[in-house]
């Protein structure tokens, strides 16, 4: 079994899986229970101000997208930070962490604003003990209406100052919490580095309506007849978190900078993706809350295992080793020709393939007498759809045609030159270079 | 009170509770989130083989697709729109050589998509609304007698109610549904469905039955075709084979589908006399269903005995396999050669066979087995109707159900093609279509 022992912003935990900042660490039960279970590290629901708690609403928080047998595809939510006083969660955060000092305690924090309550709170977090803090810069709801959260992840020059009134008053490491709901992720991520924050950590919740009840016509979770948009999760959001990783771990002016990775973790292969991308751990929320604290047990044995096939004998030997291979589409090489190729043996003779090449793409697979599927490379554009749809994996797949034959398509031959748009003809731009 | 042990041919032989369970649905209906789970494994092929396998042709995927997407009663009309004895074909096809052979999953993991299941989901939503969906077409003053009111009289007659015009079913019996009543083995159809199905089906409007009214008997062909723009004859099969084997007239030898008939009109299963020792002559379903029922009766030995090989049986693979699970034995390769017994039936004396080279021969060993019951299910046989000309046994129709008699139509098993309810559905759709465009050209 590889050692999993991870260490992030010098922060060392026993394996690279920390649950984030959300209902799974609200409280010191939870949190104790979520160590006993074997998470590495958790990121404490975040904390506001000192005085009366925020106040969520007393009907559902929740809504969901279901999958085949109602999986959980994605949660929305609407709950807004801890709702317990202050001092409790500090007394809590701080006994948690005496008793489980191999574990990674951040502590997530939201207050106004403005650099006088940053400093209130921050000596008093330094206090328990904890490793590190999160600044929540991302919940979309809610928080954000009050000029916090999200309010403040989608202004630059907010996230700089704040980070940097943190780095000024609390000489942990400082991790600043992005939203995904912004155009274009590199620009909070370079405000926080500019601000002097240690890491940055992502995705928190993405805007989202989950469903519209149809008798009442109001929005779900819905309250009272009304609904307001909510933060969504789960395994639906990783695509999008994935991107949002990879864009700040390949940007020249983020690189190298920490990330802690977040958005729809669920198994061990989506965290080893994350970590692939610039992530140095991850964090998990949904998966956690739908099937409980055991789920780590699954990530860690699978990352192990997974790491002892490769030979890979710690996380930091795959860290960030896909970075280099995401690039821009303009350099992907256009002299790398594929054709689907159908095995007939694993074929089931379904037609998904056909109808969908035939209605909505390129009409390149022919269907024969007895339902035998063909492609026909005169028409092939290799669009990859008719592998996606199919429901038997490996039954129809991209071969390359080799160099020096001919794509039956275009009728040139194919090259072995890398050849990209920037040199292509058709592009303006690399005429106008010439 | 009589067990299973007690000779000779009695009522009563199990607890009622007992039989209550016993003759329970075979299959139980789908609870909401089991057929949304079932429905999620159809994947929408193109140009689906399962619809080719349906006789009727009902669009499956789309019927399941609308499970799936929330609207069981809607994807109920489009299963109705082609089949309007969807709710009994769900509970009697043998899907396993129909529309669940064809799945693609079924070739991909032997394990097809339980079409059958979702096809009752979708209809029992219809049928619990107790409002008929179709409407009919503005009134053609066209008259239609049909005669006989079975799946494929009954699915004639209610095509042509919605085209406009008015039909007259002439019923033999006292119920209408022809083996959907009397015929289908009581745990493929239960709480009263057939008869259900009939009531709903008649919902439609424009359509009467003379009950007790038989053709050849109480009216002729000829008077029908004087008084009626068209007919369509949908008889089915009322001649039972012989066995042609000496004891066949012995007490306690009878035809399978007499029993079922009674079996299925039963108001108290406890009163059914079963034997003990029940041996069914036949291979097909009618073989199979009084076999299983006899053993679900109560009987403790029944045996199934079938004068080829197991691959020749009529009955389906799963139907064979329902019958060993009950505890039928199923004997192959023999055949009756006499009925022993003091006036009653005792023993059944059984002739090995064998049909290398094709033709079935005796091989001169015998085995006799304890019979106080033995059961003929050999074959149901055209009764025809004069002035019709045959196709073999059946009556001669062309593609759409056209006999050789103008005006005349014919459809389900008294014609060629598979003696299958879904079968009896689609031509009597078929032929009246046709007697529509006949009628209106
Ligand atoms: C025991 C048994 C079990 C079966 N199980 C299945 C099964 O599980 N699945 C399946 O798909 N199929 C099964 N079948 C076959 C199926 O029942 C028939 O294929 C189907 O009922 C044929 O329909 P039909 O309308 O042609 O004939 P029938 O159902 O036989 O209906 C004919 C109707 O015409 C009436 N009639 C007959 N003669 C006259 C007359 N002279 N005048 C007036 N009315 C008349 C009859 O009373 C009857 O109501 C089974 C058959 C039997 C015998
Ligand atoms: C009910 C709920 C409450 C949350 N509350 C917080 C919070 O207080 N602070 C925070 O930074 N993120 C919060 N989040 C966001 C999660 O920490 C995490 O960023 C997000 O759920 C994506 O990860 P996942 O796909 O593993 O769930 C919350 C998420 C949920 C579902
Ligand atoms: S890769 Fe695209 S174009 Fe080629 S056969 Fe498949 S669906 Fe059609």
């Amino acid at each position: 079994m590889a050692d999993l022992t991870t260490t992030f912003l010098g922060i060392t935990s026993p394996n690279p899986f920390w649950l984030a900042s959300a209902p799974p660490t609200d409280k010191e039960y939870n949190v104790r229970r979520a160590f006993d279970a074997g998470w590495g590290g958790v990121v404490w629901k975040t904390l506001g101000e000192a005085g009366p708690p925020v106040v969520n609403v007393n009907g559902p928080r929740y809504g969901v997208i279901h999958g085949p047998d109602r999986r959980v595809m994605g949660i929305n939510n609407i709950e807004l930070i801890t709702d317990r006083p202050l001092e409790v969660n500090l007394e809590e955060i701080t006994r948690v962490k005496r008793d489980y000092p191999d574990r990674a305690m951040i502590v997530s924090i939201m207050v106004p604003c403005d650099e006088r309550s940053w400093k209130e709170i921050l000596p008093r977090v330094a206090d328990t003990g904890a490793d590190g803090i999160e600044l929540n810069f991302g919940c979309p709801h809610g928080m954000s209406e009050r000029g916090m959260g999200s309010a403040v992840g989608q202004v630059p020059e907010y996230i700089e100052m704040v980070a940097r009134w943190c780095k000024e008053n609390y000489d942990k490491p400082v991790i600043v919490k992005l939203t995904p709901n912004i155009t274009d992720i590199r620009y909070p991520a370079r405000a926080a580095r500019a601000g002097g924050a240690d890491a940055v950590s992502l995705i928190n919740t993405i805007s989202s309506i989950t469903s519209v009840n149809l008798d009442t016509f109001s929005p779900e979770p819905m309250i009272d007849g009304k609904g307001s948009h909510g933060g969504y999760c789960g395994p639906a959001v990783k695509p999008i978190a994935l991107n949002m990783v990879a864009e700040i771990a390949r940007d020249p002016e983020t690189a190298g900078l920490p990330i802690s990775g977040i958005g729809g973790v669920t198994t061990w292969r989506d965290a080893v993706e994350f970590m692939a991308l610039g992530a140095g751990n991850v964090q998990v929320c949904t998966a956690a809350m739908t099937y409980g604290f055991k789920i780590v047990e699954d990530l860690i044995r699978g990352m192990s295992h997974w790491m002892d096939e490769k030979g890979y004998r710690s996380t930091a030997d795959f860290i960030g080793r896909a970075v280099p291979n995401v690039t821009d589409w303009q350099y992907l090489n256009l002299n790398y020709v594929t054709k689907a190729r159908i095995d007939q043996d694993a074929c089931i003779k379904c037609g998904r393939c056909y109808a969908a090449c035939e209605d909505t793409s390129h009409q390149a697979i022919w269907m024969h007498e007895g339902r035998v599927f063909e492609v026909n490379d005169a028409e092939c554009v290799a669009c990859n759809l008719c592998v996606d749809v199919c429901p038997v994996e490996a039954c129809i797949t991209m071969e390359r045609l080799p160099a020096g034959t001919v794509d039956p398509r275009t009728g040139r031959i194919v090259s072995d030159d890398y050849a990209n748009w920037t040199t292509h003809p058709n592009n303006p731009a690399a005429r106008a270079a010439e | 009170m009589t067990s299973p042990l007690t000779p000779g041919i009695v009522p009563g032989r199990l607890p009622a509770d007992r039989l209550t369970e016993n003759f329970d649905d075979l299959h139980a209906p789908y609870d909401g989130h089991e057929a949304a789970v079932a429905a999620d494994r159809c994947y929408f092929c193109h140009d689906a083989p399962c619809i080719t396998a349906c006789p009727t042709a009902i669009d499956i995927p789309l019927f399941i697709r609308q499970i799936a997407s929330g609207q069981p009663e809607a994807a109920g009309h489009t299963i109705l729109e082609q089949n309007i004895l969807g709710g009994m074909c769900a509970r009697v096809c043998p899907t396993e050589t129909l529309c669940e052979e064809a799945c693609v999953r079924e070739a991909a993991e032997g394990a097809p998509v339980e079409i059958g299941r979702l096809q009752r989901h979708a209809t029992d939503a219809v049928m619990a609304r107790q409002v008929h969906p179709f409407t009919r077409a503005a009134p053609t003053g066209k008259r239609v007698a049909v005669v006989g009111a079975g799946p494929a009289g009954l699915a004639c007659a209610h095509r042509l109610a919605m085209q406009g015009h008015d039909v007259v079913i002439h019923e033999a019996r006292p119920k209408p549904g022809g083996l959907n009543e009397y015929g289908i083995a009581a745990y493929k159809s239960t709480d009263d469905f057939a008869a259900r199905e009939v009531d709903w089906l008649l919902g439609i409007g424009g359509i009467t039955i003379a009950y007790g009214s038989a053709l050849g008997r109480d009216v002729t062909l000829e008077g029908l075709r004087d008084t009626h723009d068209a007919v369509f004859l949908g008889i089915g099969l009322g001649a039972v084979n012989a066995l042609g084997a000496p004891g066949d007239d012995k007490d306690g030898v009878s035809d399978a589908v007499n029993f079922i008939a009674e079996l299925r009109q039963a108001s108290d299963l406890a009163a059914l006399p079963v034997g003990r020792n029940v041996v069914v002559i036949g291979g097909g379903m009618t073989a199979v269903d009084a076999a299983v029922q006899s053993k679900l009766l109560g009987a403790e030995n029944v045996t199934i005995a079938y004068r080829r090989g197991r691959d020749r049986m009529g009955a389906s693979g799963f139907e064979q396999d329902l019958a060993a699970s009950k505890g039928v034995r199923i004997l192959t390769n023999v055949r009756p050669v006499a009925v022993h017994g003091n006036g009653a039936a005792a023993e059944i004396e059984l002739e090995y066979t064998t049909d290398a080279g094709g033709t079935l021969t005796g091989t001169g060993e015998t085995i006799r087995l304890a019979a106080d019951q033995v059961f003929r299910a050999i074959g149901q046989a055209l009764l025809p109707p004069e002035g019709l000309a045959l196709d073999g046994r059946k009556i001669r129709v062309d593609g759409a159900g056209r006999t050789s008699l103008d005006r005349v139509w014919a459809g389900g098993d008294c014609t060629t093609g598979e003696d299958l309810t879904v079968v009896a559905v689609a031509e009597g759709r078929d032929a009246a279509e046709d007697i529509h465009k006949a009628l209106m050209a």
